[in-house]
């Protein structure tokens, strides 16, 4: 026990004919964060750093859902949003409906730590972006060819505007859906790009942080935001652990995911990864959804009850794994 | 058991001098307003109805941070949030940036109810207002002198109105508004004749605060929270509410802990939060109801079936 410890996500809900390539830029992807994250950790970088900076890295790639990479608004824009939280103090941050800002976790951290409030948004936290002079750029840098096709999909699909579960007529014309029955958010699998990324670390002084970033859900209503910014539901830290969430947005809000890990060790006495089952076992109801943690006593742990999550984790003893499935 | 609910406008530094013209007003209005939801709750309407209509209310009063007589961001404007959660089945809405709504608890609860998200914002809050046709108005309807007063403090001193434990002094020539900077968030919890359970919360928030700022009042789980065992209505300093997931913690200490909701809610306010920061109000799907703060003062009314009923300021008063 003891020790530093790192996770990664890229999103809770893959789909079973991601093709082997993707699948494999994916796992080297995470592999490229974990390294980057356990480099910082042996330098003694302080967990709320590492956590930043493996986030910017996700962002920063196009495979995931955050950054440029991110999933588009119904009328084909980017509204990102993230939330960082430092355990020791809980102290947090957080930022929605950024379009201009090249990585939201940073200007997240910023809002943490240069601004005094907790959770700027819009143009609010546009303008402060500008006025901390964080590296900015056009909407349509984080626009890809990728999630262009997937928007026109989504809206073929059309059926992120109704109550989802209710079964949609005429998504048999829908060639993703006839490949792929998974259903998230009223979307089939293929199209929904759930990849909203995270990354939670204990650092060797046993300070847990974590943080999450996202572009949102795929065709969402502008101004629409999910569960990653939203502290408690898709990020939080304390000193006994750091979690970092991601699925079915509403389900996690509910469920008050990130909170509920932290509260069943300090009211349960569970362990992590007991918390961690726990709470995807019994606070999703019908919801999707995943979940990586550590704890200060070194340990890390994931939970998610959706078909595959993008994950990475490693240990200060060595033990490192990359998976999906 | 049977119906009960609870209400608040705000805790905070509440003068106790606080001169009559400037409490009355806001007596009468929650006097108003636990009549109101009582007398829904005994028409048997369901707690998320006896919510929203109880804040209604109080966002139109001008007296409290909600709807009109909202405080000012720093630029002027008025941004609003709300959020509302139904404990039976853990739906919820949130809004935030609101700008011509009139009421913003209302719009929070069509979230919930016609759309598939939890949580609208600025511009696309405002354009969904207009596509359900919802009660807008010019922004100036929500302003009022009294907060114009308290944004030119505010901007004086240079400060946004966070630092609660440090009363600033000022100069004998500028009258201060009354509780100053120190005006929360309106709020009411419920449980209805059918035992189910309804919060909402909305707000203004805080006074000289950054253009696109938001608080604990939208977030699920901080300002705002109900299942089948409690419902919570937080208010005071936006960013420790957040910071100790207010709202669900209550629920949490008493899911996780077995503790009553009174211990679980004095439990939260005080050893979850720095002193001066925070106030709630919850009932239990038991009919109890507790209403713990940390500040000076918190504008507060409830009532049970079985006859409790308690409306005040500070902790002076008891019964009424």
């Amino acid at each position: 026990m003891g020790g530093w410890a790192i996770a990664v996500h890229g999103g809770a809900g893959v789909d079973p004919n991601l093709p082997p390539q993707r699948q494999e830029e994916a796992k080297q992807l995470l592999t490229r964060c974990l390294n980057l994250g356990i480099s910082a950790l042996r330098s003694s970088l302080p967990a709320i750093d590492v956590v930043e900076l493996v986030v910017r890295e996700l962002e920063s790639d196009p495979l995931f859902n955050s950054g440029r990479g991110s999933a588009l608004t119904e009328n084909g824009t980017v509204e990102m949003e993230a939330s960082i939280m430092d355990g020791p103090k809980r102290r947090c941050g957080a930022v929605s409906g950024v379009t201009t800002v090249k990585n939201p976790i940073s200007l997240a951290r910023l809002v943490m730590d240069k601004s005094p409030h907790s959770y700027l948004a819009f143009s609010g936290a546009e303008e402060f972006a500008k006025q901390q002079g964080v590296e900015m750029v056009d909407n349509e840098y984080f626009i890809t060819e990728d999630n262009v096709g997937m928007l026109k999909l989504a809206k073929e699909a059309n059926s992120i505007l109704y109550d989802y579960r209710i079964p949609i007529v005429g998504l048999e014309s829908c060639g993703a859906a006839a490949e792929s029955p998974i259903l998230m958010n009223g979307l089939p699998i293929s199209v929904y790009a759930p990849e909203t990324v995270g990354c939670v670390v204990v650092d060797g002084q046993g300070r847990c942080a974590a943080a999450t970033s996202t572009g949102g859900l795929m065709n969402k209503m502008t101004g629409r935001i999910g569960d990653s910014p939203l502290i408690g539901a898709g990020t939080y830290a304390c000193d006994l652990c750091g979690v970092s969430c991601t699925g079915e947005g509403e389900a996690i809000i509910r469920g008050t995911l990130a909170r509920d890990v932290a509260a069943l060790m300090e009211y349960k006495e569970l362990s992590l990864q007991d918390a961690a089952d726990y709470v995807i076992n019994k606070r999703l109801d019908e919801g999707k959804a995943g979940l990586i943690a550590v704890s200060k006593t070194g340990e890390v742990a994931c939970g998610f009850n959706t078909n595959g999550m993008f994950r990475g984790c490693a240990t200060e003893d060595g033990f490192m794994k990359v998976g999906i499935w | 058991m049977g119906w009960a609910i609870a209400l608040h406008g705000g805790a905070g530094d509440i003068p106790k001098d606080l001169p009559p013209e400037r409490r009355k007003p806001r007596e009468a209005t929650l006097r108003r307003c636990l009549e109101i939801g009582v007398a829904a709750l005994k028409a048997h309407k369901s707690a998320l109805d006896v919510v929203e209509l109880v804040v209604r209310e109080l966002e139109n009063c001008p007296h409290f941070n909600a709807g009109r007589g909202s405080v000012l961001t720093t630029d002027g404007t008025v941004e609003m949030e709300a959020s509302i959660m139904d404990g039976k089945t853990k739906n919820c809405g949130a809004v935030s940036g609101l700008t011509t709504v009139v009421n913003a608890i209302s719009l929070a609860r069509l979230v919930m109810e016609k759309t598939p998200h939890i949580y609208l914002a600025f511009d696309g809050a405002e354009a969904f207002a207009r596509e359900q046709g919802v009660e807008t108005v010019d922004s100036s309807h929500f302003i009022t002198p009294e907060n114009i007063e308290r944004l030119k403090q505010a901007r004086e001193a240079n400060r946004v109105q966070i630092d609660y434990t440090q009363p600033i002094k000022k100069a004998p020539k500028i009258a201060p508004v009354p509780e100053g900077d120190q005006i929360g968030t309106v709020g009411c919890v419920a449980i209805d004749t059918q035992g189910n359970l309804a919060t909402a919360t909305s707000t203004g928030g805080l006074v000289n605060k950054m253009v696109g700022r938001i608080g604990d009042t939208p977030i699920i789980g901080t300002g705002t929270y109900a299942n089948h065992l409690c419902a919570v209505s937080a208010t005071g300093k936006g960013e420790s509410i957040i910071r100790a997931t207010v709202g669900r913690d209550v629920a949490a200490l008493m899911e996780y802990k077995g503790l009553s909701l009174e211990d679980a809610a004095a439990y939260v306010v005080e050893e979850g939060a720095p002193k001066g920061t925070v106030g709630l109000v919850a009932v239990s799907a038991t009919g109890e109801v507790t209403m713990p703060y940390n500040t000076t003062g918190m504008f507060r009314a409830c009532a049970t079936e079985a006859g409790h009923t308690e409306l005040g300021i500070w902790s002076s008063e008891s019964n009424e």
